[in-house]
């Protein structure tokens, strides 16, 4: 397998076309400006469809257009412009379609900075728009894993007809680190069902629409896409622990924030600290009982993200309120050396080295 | 007994929730049966609105989205961008075009993607009780102005027409009314015109028909086409405002 330097951001460009996204619709936005390069530059060449809309909201419609008909289709944005997407996320999730969107996670709220941030966590786990439903979230910590999760997102909004979201931050979109990508897939999932692509007089009409006036029919349908999300938070919840078997002190983070962690965790270890790492890698479903698991031996937790504290909650919520739940973390587009949190470890630690 | 005249078959045999007068039951026959007639029912994509037609899907028989408000240009570019071989239409309303969607209107018409636009314009945001559109006329009595439209506080009325015929990207810019059969037959002339532009990969076609809404305008259906007639007209004149296919004409 050949292996290639590359920005995370360009990773998930070169992922998504080989895992046989056909077409990409985009609006600039620091810090994901890179991955609209690269699809305008390689799209084109390879059979695929660029296309810069005139806005966030008319990229993630356009993005809507072509999942309806059974194509895989991608959309990427940073916060600002996902707070923008998220009408289209929750019509895509009200009509059950498959389609990948992309954040490149930057300060907030508002405008913000344009630095390395997580404080989407609520609105990527909670709220991607208005409505009872939520969306796959996968949270990279690698440009590989940017490449490897682009590919997941496909395969599990395939599998499930929902919206999946990579939710990645500045620093990974912008760092080079060595990538090898899988072997180029397609959808080999059936949409004949309700693909809207033309009958051709051989079917029924297709409908794609999220609306339904009778109250009781959309009590119906929202009640069954719960059962589905059921199966998904049985089926599909991943994470990395790293030295958590005997760890008295259990840090949670993900994305970025997590590799920085691990850093600080392998140097407690150094200090003789009993540290360890649990790192979600799907925020929904979100790993709970892998966590409990992780946590049996744990006397503490220190939750630490690029944000003021988001994933505590489903920290707390997972533990059941057993342990202590600590936070540490940096905000507004600040990143912290590890040296910060083995400071915090080893104050957790009653300050012994 | 040999039949003369029946429904045409991209209309499903259904009843539709609009109200007695109500033009949009003209207005999707005029599509349906250009549908029909240039038999691609089974290579059409509609796009649905958000409005009075929103529920438009259970009324054609061709593959349907439903978009949200004012995307529906945005979404007929992302079906058409995928399957390049799909013939793919918009049915918008005023404020879901003129207001919400504006953005999306001029864009998919400045980059001239090839999807019809067939744009109801009855002056009222008609399904959540009649509100002021952008087409609202001057002094006309919404709930949203009740002391008649005030142009110097509420803006004056958009003519989309006239805007649209300024992109490089329309092939057809046309304003038709269903206010009299000579007029419905001229409307369903523009429509067929917009498919085959469509068709031909002219560019985008925008087809703005002024219908009635009696039930918000207060009026008998009768009088509601008059009110077209009358008062819509004059402010909103019918005409070609843009047609690259008779410009080839000429060349020709």
């Amino acid at each position: 397998m050949e292996t290639y330097l590359m920005k995370g951001n360009e990773a998930l460009a070169e992922a998504a076309m080989r895992a046989g996204c056909k077409c990409f619709f985009g609006y600039p936005i620091t810090p994901q400006t890179e991955l609209a390069a690269y699809m305008a530059k390689q799209m084109p060449k390879r059979g695929g469809v660029f296309l810069q809309a005139e806005s966030e909201l008319a990229a993630v419609n356009m993005l809507l257009g072509a999942a309806s008909t059974g194509v895989r289709a991608m959309t990427s944005s940073s916060s600002p412009g996902i707070s923008l997407k998220t009408e289209g996320i929750s019509y895509m999730a009200g009509c059950d379609l498959p389609a990948v969107i992309i954040n490149v996670q930057r300060g907030g709220p508002g405008l913000g900075s344009i630095q390395p941030s997580q404080a989407d966590y609520f609105q990527a786990t909670r709220a991607m728009g208005h409505g009872d439903a939520y969306i796959i979230v996968l949270a990279p910590d690698s440009v590989q894993e940017m490449a490897d999760f682009v590919a997941l997102a496909f395969e599990l909004a395939d599998k499930y007809r929902i919206p999946a979201l990579v939710l990645a931050d500045g620093l990974l979109g912008q760092m080079m680190e060595p990538v090898s990508f899988a072997e180029p897939t397609q959808s080999s999932v059936d949409k004949s069902e309700w693909a809207a692509n033309g009958h051709k007089f051989k079917r029924e009409h297709n409908i794609v629409n999220s609306l339904y006036l009778d109250a009781p029919t959309l009590e119906k349908i929202v009640k069954k896409r719960y059962e589905k999300y059921k199966v998904i938070e049985e089926n599909e919840r991943r994470c990395e622990c790293y030295m958590c078997e005997d760890a008295e002190i259990l840090v949670t983070a993900y994305g970025a924030a997590a590799r920085i962690a691990k850093t600080a965790v392998a140097k407690a270890r150094q200090e003789g600290i009993k540290a360890g790492l649990f790192r979600p890698i799907t925020l929904y479903p979100f790993p709970r009982q892998e966590l409990r698991e992780s946590a049996k031996s744990a006397r503490v937790i220190l939750d630490t993200e690029l944000s003021m504290g988001q994933m505590v909650e489903d920290v707390q919520l997972s533990l059941g309120c057993t342990l202590p739940v600590e936070f540490y973390g940096r905000t507004g587009g600040v990143v912290p050396a590890p040296e910060e949190i083995l400071l915090k470890l080893r104050e957790m630690n009653g300050g012994k080295e | 007994m040999a039949v003369i005249f029946e429904k045409p078959h991209a209309l499903l045999d259904v009843t539709t929730h609009y109200c007695p007068g109500c033009g949009h039951g003209i207005i999707h026959r005029l599509v349906a049966e250009v549908i029909d007639e240039m038999g691609i029912e089974g290579d059409t994509v509609g796009v649905c609105p958000v409005g009075c037609a929103v529920m438009a899907y259970d009324y054609f028989s061709c593959d349907m989205i439903e978009a949200p408000h004012g995307r529906a240009p945005a979404v007929a570019t992302g079906v058409k961008r995928s399957n390049p071989d799909l013939h793919v239409f918009t049915y918008q309303g005023d404020g879901d075009l003129a207001a919400i969607g504006t953005a999306e209107t001029i864009h998919s018409g400045t980059r001239g993607e090839n999807i019809v636009i067939v744009f109801v314009n009855n002056t009222t945001y008609g399904m959540t009780g009649g509100q002021m559109a952008p087409t609202t006329l001057s002094n006309q009595v919404t709930q949203t102005t009740p002391y008649g439209r005030d142009v110097k506080t509420a803006g004056y009325p958009l003519r989309v027409c006239e805007i649209m015929a300024k992109l490089d990207g329309v092939a057809l810019s046309q304003r038709v009314a269903v206010d009299s059969p000579a007029h419905i037959r001229q409307a369903k002339q523009a429509i067929r015109k917009g498919f085959e532009n469509e068709s031909n990969g002219r560019g985008l076609s925008i087809i703005e028909v002024l219908s009635s809404c009696p039930t918000n305008w207060g009026m008998t259906p009768v009088k509601a086409m008059e009110f077209v007639r009358e008062k819509m007209i004059p402010y909103y004149p019918l005409g070609v405002f843009k047609d690259v296919t008779a410009k080839e004409a000429q060349q020709e």
